[in-house]
């Protein structure tokens, strides 16, 4: 995997991806894009991403995939960061979309939600009965956002997960600079 | 011919019968309005707002405009099409629509409209308010989480089954469906075999137990867009329709 | 308890002949009676009236006058409308929520006092306003405020505060109120002389026919802001199959602004039912509702008087002057608190006892209206010019105003102006003359017809009033340089997110996503392509909506869009980075923060 490709002649475009607050399905859902996935690292390096555990971006990348909404400070960071280091950034589904299942708490005051999964919760076990509290652990913020109400996002695969193929259909034309225009039997929200 | 209405859609001369609304003699002509609060063979009502069509110039809503001879309908223009992607985006942030475990994924009439207009995203900031579920009947769930006040139940329940279980509250945003007691779903006379029950366009009205009879990639909307039936009805005369069910 | 309150209620229902169609008056009768409609009472009103409780409480829920929780025994209703805004009414809100104790919307803990706020009381000419139970409050202060609250709790009885009495009949016995009429520019129609029984009787000597085209003569276009001719209306309706007929006066003045009507019923209540008598007479109606509204209840006493002396002079009942084939008579209906029952669909909603939700059209009015019978709904200005009209006859009322509006117009005007009150103007009056004419302080712009009009500015100021150029229902709100007319826009938007009935998608949605973007826009938060989806969705609301409300509630964006542009630009901004203005970091992490025991969020 070519790590040197400013500079070169023939580099190939970079993409990167991350996971905010989700779940990973999305990117179970690139790795069932099977076979396919060698053809797409003939033409593209990854740059950082959970898929090689590169952890820092190397360089400017073409393409961004966002999976999951901002739960936390940590998620707003990562994903401006994105922002920066992608040309192009795509809400890779439901809850980079629309906040998702973490979204659920949008309802519900944040002291409520961490009270009932850290000391009123039925099953919580907790003689403290305090509500966690360290400073590595970033602040939740008071709703999960989608990520284009934190950042502008260029592209939208809505669906839980999107399929392997609505992400190789968005990957194939963003790659060959064409416009992403998912046809109708890949746009779905379930 | 006194039985005879001759008017335009889109430039095409279609012909409807007198007492016809718009909606109604564009679907025999298999013209497709997109809607949801419109059922057919019930009161109209008016209130998504997403059949807006231009009649003769001016906005109106093709479930409640009745044709008259020579009107000049526009339905299919970039501007229409761009309102009514509006108002579905506007449904889905007013709401909690979380299609990931919405047992109506894949029949949602909502869902379709959006997956029909192309939309990936809403572009209005998601409101997140406080609905309440009702889960107190045995057969039946409120979720109003997904209601979008289309009062399709409330019409068939008070018109159709003849008993009034549903009605609204409140006004303006605040605005939510109630039933016809106190407080619970229970406490009415609603039964399982009503009809208002079958006809909510979304996730909001459900028979518990049976949400996944069909498997999710099988429904309805999930191969075919919503209105492909109407689409299909191009050579569908009004009359010969009417000798179909005769 | 429990049964003395179904007596109580089922003898309340039996008062209205445990008619459903009269829920509008039990349930404020309950809501009097009990300070509240409670889920107990609903369940004796549906089964009394035979509506189902559903109805019932959908009916409640939907005024903000009537409360299905218990209200204090004396509630007070701040009127939040912009010029109440300008004159100081977060200051009076505040001295009033400091010495109750409670914050507005809430009650006293021993149940006396309810404090809340209310869109215009019609009052604006002598804001800062309020009502406590139905008794107007003007020109507040703070002290006013402080003193107000001690002297109730000693007596409860806010009609004991009412010291200093205003002009003309505000003094009479069965008003006893305090506001001033504020008639300035008056005396070319409608604030005339006139013989009472004159109109009526020269409308007796016509044919309903003749009647109505003397109005067409006239030219009268409707006075309530959308200008229909009334002639037409009126034909419409009288043509129309169906009997009875019905003739109903729009006195729901909600316009944010407006208070003309006010005035008219207060001193030309004569003039305004023999309109009424007149239209009737003129469609073959026989009985003529007004719908009044609740702010103005404090007339209620006065009218109903005034309605009984007519009675008794044969202006009304039976055989009316004489006329045997001519029996009329007119009943009060009141409102409850919701601007949209000014929508003459939505009025006859209410009239019919359920929420205010406007009507599908067609069939219009006209065709079926009130109980699904033949109606016109007339507003109490053009009443009043009806009367006029058979007083001087057409050809002279069209002396006055222009050829496509004749007549005049009152204007109610309020803001930075030295004399702020009724103005009655001929149509083709410029805003300038009436700008002078109130002796506005350096006006940089004008609300023209409330927040369903538009905001113009110096540019526009020698355009005329008239329905082809600057339409209006009368109000007139002035601002001057130091106004922050994008905050002016926030709370018109706020009014009609409030106001909305909730019936159709964009104006239920829509409203509050503008009112939001706009308040984004005050902070900063919005960047250049923002404004554009702005102005987009305010366009989808305008055109999409399904009746007048939701159709004009977008107008305070796009006309300062068009008007003031540069207030937007001045505001926003590209963010860096690709980021998004709208997302704060900073005040996304407050809650998390302080449970951390990280107030500062580091």
């Amino acid at each position: 995997m070519s790590e040197n490709g400013k500079g070169t002649v023939a580099a190939k475009p970079r993409v990167a991806t991350t996971s905010l607050a989700g779940c990973f399905g999305c990117h179970m859902s690139i790795l069932d894009i099977d076979e396919r996935i060698l053809d797409l690292v003939e033409i593209i390096d990854f740059d950082k991403s959970p898929i090689n555990d590169f952890k820092v971006f190397q360089e400017q990348c073409v393409v961004g995939l966002i999976e999951g909404g901002c739960c936390n400070e940590e998620n707003v960071h990562v994903l401006r960061d994105f922002r920066k280091k992608c040309d192009i950034l795509v809400s890779v589904g439901d809850c980079a979309t629309m906040g998702g299942i973490p979204a659920l708490r949008n309802t519900i005051p944040l002291e409520e939600c961490l009270r009932e999964a850290y000391v009123d919760g039925p099953t919580v076990h907790n003689p403290s009965g305090e509500i966690p509290v360290d400073e590595d652990i970033p602040l939740l913020l008071n709703k999960v956002f989608p990520a284009h109400e934190v950042v502008k996002i260029d592209y939208y695969l809505p669906g839980c997960p999107p399929s392997a193929d609505a992400l190789w259909a968005a990957l194939s034309a963003l790659l060959s600079d064409e416009p992403v225009e998912l046809p109708y039997s890949l746009i779905k929200y379930d | 011919m006194n039985d005879e209405i001759i008017f335009f859609i889109d430039g095409v001369q279609v012909t409807g019968r007198p007492g016809q609304t718009i909606i109604e003699a564009a679907d025999e002509a298999g013209v497709y309005i997109p809607r949801l609060c419109h059922y057919p063979g019930i009161e109209a009502w008016g209130s998504c707002r997403v059949c807006t069509v231009a009649a003769n110039g001016r906005p109106c809503s093709a479930c409640t405009q009745p044709i008259t001879t020579g009107l000049v309908v526009e339905n299919d223009t970039e501007t229409l099409r761009e309102y009514r992607k509006s108002i579905i985006e506007m449904l889905f942030v007013e709401g909690n629509h979380f299609c990931m475990f919405c047992e109506k994924s894949g029949d949602c009439e909502l869902q379709a409209l959006a997956y029909r207009m192309g939309i990936t995203a809403p572009r209005y900031p998601y409101l997140w308010p406080e609905r309440e579920v009702d889960a107190s009947h045995p057969d039946v769930i409120i979720d109003r989480n997904r209601c979008i006040l289309c009062a399709r139940c409330v019409r068939v329940s008070r018109d159709v089954d003849g008993k009034a279980v549903f009605q609204f509250v409140e006004r303006g945003p605040e605005k939510k469906l109630t039933v016809n007691a106190e407080a619970r779903l229970k406490d009415t006379d609603l039964d399982v075999t009503d009809e208002a029950l079958d006809v909510c366009p979304v996730g909001a009205l459900l028979k518990k137990r049976v949400g996944y009879a069909v498997p999710v990639g099988e429904r309805m909307y999930d191969q075919e867009p919503i209105g492909s039936d109407i689409e299909s009805n191009t050579d569908a005369a009004p009359a010969a329709a009417t000798e179909v069910e005769a | 308890m429990s049964e003395d309150l179904t007596a109580r209620v089922s003898a309340i229902c039996g008062e209205y002949g445990s008619d459903a169609g009269r829920m509008m008056d039990i349930a404020w009768r309950l809501q009097r009676t009990f300070g509240e409609v409670s889920s107990e009472a609903m369940d004796v009103i549906a089964s009394e009236t035979g509506a189902t409780r559903a109805d019932v409480e959908s009916c409640v829920s939907f005024y903000s006058f009537f409360s299905t929780h218990k209200h204090g025994r004396v509630v007070i209703r701040l009127s939040n409308d912009v010029p109440d805004r300008m004159a100081g009414y977060h200051r009076v809100l505040g001295a009033f929520e400091d010495e109750l104790g409670v914050k507005c919307g809430e009650t006293t803990e021993d149940g006396a006092f309810t404090l809340e706020s209310t869109a215009c009381v019609g009052l604006s000419d002598q804001a800062p306003a309020a009502l406590i139970n139905d008794v107007p409050f003007t020109e507040l202060s703070t002290d006013d405020a402080r003193e107000i609250v001690r002297e109730l709790r000693k007596h409860m009885d806010p009609r004991r505060l009412v010291h200093k009495l205003g002009d003309g009949n505000n003094a009479h016995p069965l008003i006893h109120s305090m506001v001033h009429n504020n008639l300035r520019g008056t005396g070319l129609t409608l604030f005339t002389s006139y013989n009472r029984g004159e109109a009526i009787q020269k409308a007796l000597s016509m044919s309903p026919v003749e009647v109505i085209r003397a109005v067409k003569t006239a030219r009268l276009r409707g006075r309530g802001g959308a200008g229909f001719p009334t002639g037409m209306k009126w034909e419409f309706t009288r043509g129309a199959r169906g009997e009875p007929k019905f003739i109903i006066c729009n006195a729901d003045e909600g316009e944010p602004g407006t208070f003309k009507d006010r005035v008219l019923l207060t001193e030309r209540s004569d003039r305004v039912f023999a309109g009424l008598t007149i239209a009737g007479y003129a469609i073959g109606a026989s009985e003529g509702i007004v719908y009044l509204r609740a702010e103005y209840a404090y007339l209620r006493s006065f009218l109903e008087a005034q309605l009984e002396k007519r009675r008794a002079d044969g202006l009304l009942g039976e055989s009316i002057l004489g006329h045997e084939a001519f029996d009329f008579d007119i009943r009060i209906q009141m409102g409850a608190g919701a601007y949209v029952c000014g929508e003459e669909t939505a009025l006859i909603s209410s009239c019919e006892g359920t929420r205010g939700d406007p009507k599908n059209r067609p069939p219009f009015p006209a065709q079926e209206g009130y109980l699904g019978l033949p109606t016109s709904v007339n507003n109490v200005e053009t009443l009043c010019c009806v009367a006029k009209i058979l007083e001087m006859g057409p050809a002279t009322f069209c002396e006055y105003g222009t050829h496509q509006s004749s007549g005049t117009k009152l204007l109610s005007i309020s803001g930075d102006v030295c004399q702020p009150g009724i103005y009655e103007v001929p149509f083709g009056t410029t805003l300038r003359e009436v700008l002078e004419m109130s002796e506005a302080e350096d006006p940089v712009a004008v609300q023209v017809g409330g927040p369903s009009g538009q905001l113009v500015g110096p540019e526009d100021f020698d355009r005329e009033i008239c329905f082809d150029d600057l339409a209006t229902g009368g109000s007139m709100i002035v601002f001057g340089p130091d106004r922050d007319l994008l905050k002016v826009v926030e709370a018109f938007m706020d009014f009609f997110v409030e106001e909305s009935c909730g019936y159709c998608t964009p104006c239920r949605i829509g409203n509050v996503l503008l009112r939001d973007a706009v308040t984004r826009v005050r902070q900063r938060q919005m960047e250049p392509a923002d404004i554009d989806e702005m102005e987009r969705l305010a366009g989808t609301v305008a055109r999409t909506s399904r009746c007048g409300l939701g159709q004009t509630s977008p107008n305070p964006i796009l006309s300062t869009l068009k008007n003031f542009r540069h207030l937007y630009d001045e505001l926003v901004e590209e963010a860096p980075d690709g980021q998004r203005r709208s997302f704060d970091l900073d005040a996304e992490v407050t809650a998390a923060a302080a449970i951390a025991g990280r107030p500062d969020g580091e």
